[in-house]
């Protein structure tokens, strides 16, 4: 369970350009959650996940993951209980490696990384198995180097390596805006038949409007650093798209006033 | 003549083993090293000195190596813990090195001809030899290891390996300290193979690498020899009989700075296959595709 209390976050403090994004913020995060978060742009959706990984620090309030303040750790200290995706399908693998060795990476995550040599070839079972979930034949590429692969199999790859460690949370950072609707659609698929198969606690920041309806239990609306949409359950599941739009128009015609 | 070749050879394989180090922090990690010519005085110095106290060659040679990682250390916590920029923090610890190898020699060259070292007993060559190997060897299996493997991957996707867990900042000093250690090794063994130290024997030791470096991965990247310690031998062979060449030609010792520029520039310019006449040959060559694809397209409508 991951919990974020009375978070506040402030840029360029003390500037001309200060901007208060969060205040007091709080969100209570039940396990094997799967939330997706719209908002405009500047809405903080990147922010708040910023915030979880570690990449940026809160100025006040805590940061909870089940059941340990996680909120001093740094970055790649949360990484070994928090994997996230990026929307930039290169962030999460290494391009001069082959698939074998990025899985081989990915499989050693929370271990130690010493003077043992990486590739084992036993993983090889092992690795196809889990690349045959996708259904992109990658498993018949395991030496192929990543940097020789497409944005979608790169991305599924990295989801794949990102679950590899059994992460607590899961963390999605608009990860099909920068694929084809095509393949979008299908790793949107890949993604919630994993997350669902494991039972991982997921959150989603998405664009896409008919994703954040059709995946995931709880939908979050994000406004200027505020909910003003939170909805989960049978409310969530029997939302349409139009209403969603309406929420949506009602919070950023507001906004104009504020 | 073969006087000069065995010269040039024992040299090269000398030098490489400092190519080895540059190589980690230039190719590996993507870190703008310089202090590379200090610590290669650095290696030299403790060496020299050591050796006239009466410690064991060999054992000097250890100490060069520790010195220059301690070295490679700084560099890598000025960058990483200070968040001094790359070049910035290498340079700093190149300028203080001076004072260092210095203050460590006592003056500023240092003759070892009467003493022990490692070359006194044996082959000169084979000493070498053997040397480069365990280089070679160590960097082989080095790089297969997990601990090698983040390496490469911080240089390749700092952010995946950050996504592992990692403490990516712990890595890069423990690398820059690694590439150091191996760069003062080879000064240490420099130093006592012609039988001095000088407070300027480094100096271009990072130019070297670097052409070495490229001139290795470019010219035998096609020989499918996956082993880089093993390109950067050749390359450095290369680099120093050009060298070695000029002097043999007729051109002067204070030539060879402007020399080695032109050699890396010549390398560069090669290498990223936008160079002056690969370039032409190159829009030569589509130029004529096209015209071929036209002339093909034209007698199919036809």
């Amino acid at each position: 369970m991951l919990k974020l209390n009375n978070i506040s976050k402030t840029f360029n403090k003390e500037s001309i350009n200060e901007q208060k994004l969060f205040n007091n913020f709080s969100l209570n995060i039940e396990d094997g959650d799967f939330i997706s978060i719209i908002g405009s742009n500047g809405a903080g959706k990147s922010t708040l996940l910023n915030l979880i990984s570690g990449s940026i620090e809160v100025d006040e309030g805590s940061i909870v993951l089940n059941g340990m303040d996680i909120t001093n750790e740094g970055e790649y200290e949360r990484c070994r209980r928090i994997s996230r995706i990026f929307q930039d399908p290169s962030m999460g693998t290494n391009p001069s490696m082959t698939i074998y060795e990025n899985l081989s990476m990915a499989k050693n995550k929370g271990k130690r990384f010493g003077l043992s040599f990486l590739i084992d070839k036993e993983d090889e079972e092992y690795f196809k198995e889990s690349l045959k979930v996708l259904g992109l034949n990658l498993e018949d590429k395991l030496n192929t180097p990543i940097s020789q692969l497409s944005g979608g199999q790169r991305q599924s790859l990295a989801l794949i390596m990102a679950v590899m460690g059994n992460p607590e949370v899961l963390l999605l950072d608009e990860h099909t805006a920068a694929l084809d609707p095509k393949t979008s659609e299908i790793i949107m698929d890949i993604t919630s038949r994993i997350v669902e198969e494991r039972n991982i606690t997921t959150i989603m920041v998405t664009h896409n409007i008919e994703h954040a309806i059709k995946y995931g239990n709880r939908l979050i609306m994000l406004h200027m650093g505020r909910k003003t949409v939170d909805i989960e359950g049978d409310t969530k599941s029997s939302l349409t798209k139009e209403e969603l739009l309406s929420l949506f128009k009602n919070v950023s015609d507001k906004s104009l006033f504020v | 003549m073969q006087e000069f070749l065995l010269g040039v050879v024992q040299q090269s394989l000398i030098f490489s083993i400092a190519v080895m180090g540059i190589y980690i922090s230039y190719e590996i990690l993507k870190f703008a090293d310089l202090s590379a010519d200090g610590s290669f005085t650095l290696g030299a110095s403790v060496s020299a000195i050591l050796i006239i106290k009466g410690v064991n060659p060999f054992i000097a040679l250890i100490f060069s190596m520790l010195a220059g990682a301690i070295a490679g250390a700084i560099t890598g916590i000025l960058n990483v813990k200070l968040k001094i920029q790359d070049i910035l923090s290498s340079i700093l610890v190149m300028v203080g090195l001076y004072s260092i190898n210095l203050r460590i020699m006592g003056r500023a060259n240092l003759p070892l001809f009467a003493e022990y070292n490692i070359f006194s007993k044996g082959n000169i060559l084979f000493t070498i030899i053997i040397l480069a190997s365990i280089s070679v060897v160590f960097f082989t299996l080095f790089y297969k290891t997990k601990l090698g493997y983040l390496l490469k991957g911080i240089g390749d996707n700092e952010n995946m390996i950050i996504s592992l867990g990692i403490n990516t900042g712990a890595i890069k000093i423990f690398a820059i300290s690694l590439s150091n250690a191996f760069i003062a090794l080879s000064g240490g063994i420099l130093a006592q193979y012609q039988g001095f130290s000088d407070i300027n024997m480094g100096t271009g030791i990072m130019i070297m690498g670097l052409a070495s470096i490229i001139i290795g991965f470019n010219l035998f990247r096609k020989l499918n020899l996956a082993n880089s310690s093993i390109l950067c031998i050749l390359g450095t062979l290369i680099y120093r009989t050009s060298i070695a060449l000029s002097l043999k030609i007729g051109f002067n010792p204070s030539d060879l700075k402007l020399i080695s520029s032109i050699i890396v520039i010549i390398a560069l310019s090669l290498g990223s296959g936008k160079g002056m006449f690969k370039k032409k040959k190159i829009l030569m060559e589509e130029k004529d595709k096209s015209i071929s694809k036209l002339k093909k397209v034209g007698s199919e409508n036809a």
